[in-house]
């Protein structure tokens, strides 16, 4: 596969939940968590999806994954339909938010990273023990983590943990959701240098989902920034961090602090309201009753994802005010 | 667990003097238990069964250590050749509410759906009716005897069981790593026994033994009533209820038995805590 | 420690606060001679990572540590010319919400779920209230205040929002309103730990953009406890880095960004993610996160400085003044 290939393609993909009672009881309301989205990662680049909470970034990571089932749109890895098999699974691998939770309380360290190659391969027991062995160096940890279980370990051994089991395979797309936020600052620079380091050793494209605009900006090579459900902005990262057009990415780019006191961007922000429920999302555009640049026509129809120019896209009727 | 960490284990378990009181009473139980299963009758001080063996409603003594009954026979060896019947009763109730509970809610807490529904129900319309009640109920239906009041107990006493393996298995299956297992191309089954069990079995083994001692005293509220063993063969309840007349004039005959009783119950109760406690702490550190 | 006028002068003064807790493998040096000043109407922000200490130094102060697993507190917090840690509890108690006031982190845990929000900010008025006055105030001039405590935290449609329920709010709203309740009090010191690390960006940088201006507007100091060096950057007057349960280095906030005299210091800055892989890849710091169990006689940090020499191996560097009111605790600038 060359460099720049498509790997993974996601088109109007959409990933409804109905709320249900028990069976005795049925809603009509559907939580809209995605609301056709089309997502491309190429081979050996890594794409970031930003938003906050309640935007639908997980659920998204989570259908890709197929761990949620789609309700509508497809799903293409490697040109071919996504299915669930050891080996759509043996090129697509996760690493969850929450690195406590991602690791079985009651398993050791070699089962927990062998766990991957015992239920997606044929290899021996111990051709498993050396690649598990190989994964661990990878993430720079000494074999004598390999008997211990969870408990024993810090959040930054937990999250590389986490990566080696995820990596074990050799997949070709490491989707990682909020990898570093549960992380502190020492910790995470770590685990973004290997982060780096492993994708130039094994070629690997990473789709990392995160609120964290410092890490998406650093490690990422485009970006995808995602409000209620909808792609709003998408474009390379340098060009929509330096000059966002969508006004949402504006206020989103305007809040987060940067470590300057001279430069305080936090002071100026005039961001106003919360992220809309997912269950009743504003008519027309969804960011409308918080932007300051809407008119009539935003809260009659949502704006379709037009091109601003190659690779670059703004979902946005008054996208002109921004330039 | 590790070697070191067994012992850390161990020590926060009997680092609370209740726990280790329990321990010692658990212990005393289980080994008389035992003892008197593998070797009968003959290592007890007198025959159980056999009346006379000294005055009738003799005070305890250095000879009858638990005084003498209404027929002449020594309280003491009854009291001890009925602990058998009490530890194979709660052992197999509990045992069989325990692999009961953890299957009906393993499927129920990961499954969900419809099979959770039923579920439910079910344990809801047993727990509607008094536990002793239904017991009754049942053995009156299958008459008396060790076994039927065995079967009666075991129909009956899973559900809190199932209920607690549920909703522990709901709180593990929202865990990341079952999302692990399944991009994983772990099997269902495979999860369930490898990740789902593993992760409830904490909780539940806790449960269990401070509910052992709740087994033993329905067993004796049973036997009690009539519905256990029959005379002659001594079990504890069956002594209470065969002894009461005797409160005021002989009070070491309902006495003893049903201070055993009480024992045994509490002795569970403090491991069973401590135990618990053990955990918790184990968890949190 | 110079008594008398920087006494005076300063809202809160921390002197060798040294705290130990028990834990089952030994005692913790959760704190370890900590001393720092706060002025008043000014944002001092305390950052460090995990285990360094800075919440205990923020409940601590306040008396909100439980005994055990707390073992040993030494050490002198002045508040007002009285030493807090002299007062007993119940003493200690009538300064809780009403001259320090403290918000969390998780404002669901600290709202009561089965009270509305308007009952909630009432409560804290009619204590202060009573407590101030000893008396009870009119019903209608709380209702009044309630609503004008809710604008004052940028609450929009304040009377429905006083109906509600802590679970039928976003968390946004519910920091505002701890903030809000916290304020009713008219604190002169509120200190806030960890407010906006639950919070979304967008929200976060309203809270903070919000308690920045109240300060000045309820004449309130504020003790920010944080692991977000540039938040601290953003709203802060005087910043101080914490490793090892001491301060390793404390400045106003220009300085400290442009002039770090701490190799600890200076690691944290290179550890911020600013721009793309591509221009500057980050230098983490080597090494693990301290143990908090070892009683050492040598500079904490050492086992991970770039720059060790070997007096920091031979005795622990105190807090020096480097310049003017800049003081770092590093052999580095002696």
């Amino acid at each position: 596969m060359n460099k720049n290939d498509p790997l993974l393609e996601v088109q109007n993909l959409k990933t409804y939940f109905n709320l249900r009672g028990s069976i005795l009881r049925k809603h009509s309301k559907y939580v809209k968590a995605v609301d056709t989205i089309s997502v491309t990662v190429r081979s050996q680049e890594t794409v970031a999806v930003v938003g906050e909470s309640g935007c639908g970034k997980t659920t998204l990571a989570r259908t890709i994954l197929l761990l949620t089932h789609p309700t509508a749109g497809s799903i293409m890895l490697l040109g071919r339909e996504g299915v669930k098999s050891k080996e759509f699974y043996r090129n697509v691998q996760m690493v969850f938010q929450d690195p406590d939770s991602s690791l079985d309380p009651t398993m050791k360290i070699r089962d927990i990273i062998a766990e991957p190659l015992k239920g997606l391969s044929n290899l021996t027991q111990k051709e498993i023990e050396s690649r598990v062995l190989k994964s661990l160096e990878e993430v720079a940890l000494n074999s004598d983590v390999l008997d211990r279980v969870p408990r024993q370990l810090s959040g930054g051994q937990k999250q590389r943990i986490n990566i080696a089991r995820a990596i074990v395979t050799e997949p070709k797309l490491v989707i990682l959701d909020e990898p570093t936020s549960a992380l502190d600052a020492s910790v995470q620079a770590q685990i973004l240098n290997l982060l780096l380091d492993l994708q130039t050793q094994h070629g690997l494209s990473y789709l990392i989902i995160t609120h964290n605009i410092a890490v998406a900006e650093y490690l990422s090579d485009r970006i995808y920034v995602m409000y209620a459900g909808r792609i709003v902005e998408q474009g390379p990262t340098e060009v929509v961090i330096r000059k966002p057009r969508h006004p949402y990415t504006i206020a989103l780019l305007a809040s987060a602090p940067i470590p300057d006191p001279k430069r305080k961007n936090l002071l100026n922000v005039e961001i106003v309201g919360e992220p809309p429920s997912s269950i009743n999302p504003p008519s027309g555009c969804r960011f409308h009753p918080r932007c300051p640049y809407s008119e009539e026509i935003c809260s009659i129809k949502e704006p379709d994802l037009d091109p601003l120019s190659q690779d670059r896209f703004v979902a946005c009727h008054f996208v002109n005010k921004t330039a | 667990m590790s070697e070191n960490e067994t012992r850390r284990f161990l020590k926060l378990l009997f680092t609370s003097n209740e726990a280790k009181l329990g321990l010692v009473i658990v212990l005393v139980f289980l080994a008389t238990a035992l003892l008197v299963a593998i070797a009968g009758k003959s290592i007890l001080p007198y025959n159980p069964i056999q009346q006379n063996v000294g005055p009738v409603l003799a005070a305890p003594s250095l000879q009858h250590l638990f005084g003498t009954d209404n027929l002449g026979r020594d309280v003491f060896s009854r009291i001890v050749f009925a602990t058998p019947n009490a530890l194979i009763v709660s052992v197999t109730v509990i045992a069989s509410a325990f692999v009961v509970g953890i299957f009906l809610g393993c499927v129920a807490g990961f499954w969900s759906g419809i099979l959770d529904e039923i579920l439910m129900r079910t344990t809801d319309v047993i727990f509607a009716v008094p536990a002793l009640i239904l017991a009754m109920s049942i053995a009156v239906i299958l008459g008396p005897g060790l076994i039927n009041m065995m079967y009666a107990l075991m129909i009956i006493w899973w559900p809190p069981y199932a209920r607690l393996a549920r909703g522990e298995a709901l709180r593990v299956s929202q865990r990341n790593f079952i999302e692990v297992a399944k991009t994983s191309g772990i099997k269902t089954l495979t999860i369930l026994r490898r990740h789902i069990i593993p992760n409830i079995l904490s909780p539940l083994l806790a449960y269990a033994t401070l509910d052992i001692g709740t087994v033993v005293v329905v067993y004796a509220g049973l036997s009690y009533l009539g519905l256990s063993v029959q005379p002659p063969t001594p079990d504890w309840g069956g002594m209470v209820s065969s002894y009461q007349d005797y409160l005021v004039s002989a009070p070491w005959l309902p006495l003893f038995p049903a201070a055993i009783i009480a024992a045994v119950v509490i002795g569970f109760s403090l491991l069973g805590n401590g135990l618990r406690d053990a955990i918790e702490s184990r968890n949190i550190s | 420690m110079k008594e008398g006028s920087i006494l005076t002068e300063n809202v809160l003064t921390v002197e060798n606060l040294s705290i130990d807790y028990e834990s089952n493998r030994g005692p913790v040096h959760a704190l370890d001679s900590v001393s720092i000043g706060i002025q008043p109407r000014s944002l001092t922000a305390i950052v460090g990572e995990s285990g360094c200490g800075k919440t205990s130094l923020g409940l601590g102060v306040i008396g909100l540590l439980p005994m055990p697993p707390v073992k040993n507190i030494t050490g002198k917090v002045w508040y007002k010319k009285v030493n807090l840690l002299d007062l007993d509890k119940e003493e200690i108690r009538r300064y809780r919400g009403t001259e320090i006031a403290m918000i969390f982190q998780e404002p669901i845990t600290s709202l009561n779920p089965v009270y509305k929000v308007g009952q909630q900010i009432e409560e804290a008025i009619a204590i202060r209230d009573s407590r101030a006055t000893h008396k009870n105030t009119d019903a209608n001039d709380r209702r009044s205040e309630i609503i004008e405590s809710l604008n004052r935290v940028r609450i929009p449609d304040a009377e429905n929002v006083a109906n509600r329920y802590p679970f039928e709010l976003s968390g946004g709203m519910r920091q505002r309103i701890m903030i809000a309740m916290a304020l009713a009090q008219k604190p002169s010191l509120l200190i806030a730990d960890e407010p906006t690390t639950a919070l979304d960006v967008t929200t976060q940088a309203q809270v903070l953009k919000l308690m920045r201006n109240l300060m000045n507007e309820v004449n309130t100091s504020i003790l920010l406890i944080t692991h977000d060096l540039a938040v601290a950057s953003q709203v802060a007057d005087k910043v101080a880095v914490m490793y090892g349960g001491q301060i390793v280095e404390e400045a106003e906030v220009n300085e400290l960004f442009s002039a770090p005299s701490h190799p600890y210091t200076q690691g944290l800055l290179a550890c911020i993610p600013t721009g793309s892989k591509a221009k500057a890849r980050l230098k983490p710091i080597q090494g693990n996160v301290l143990d908090l169990k070892q009683t050492v006689n040598y500079c904490k940090f050492a086992p991970r400085c770039p720059h060790v020499m070997d007096k920091c191996w031979e005795s622990k560097p105190d807090l020096r003044t480097v310049e003017g009111e800049h003081k770092a605790a590093c052999y580095l600038n002696e």
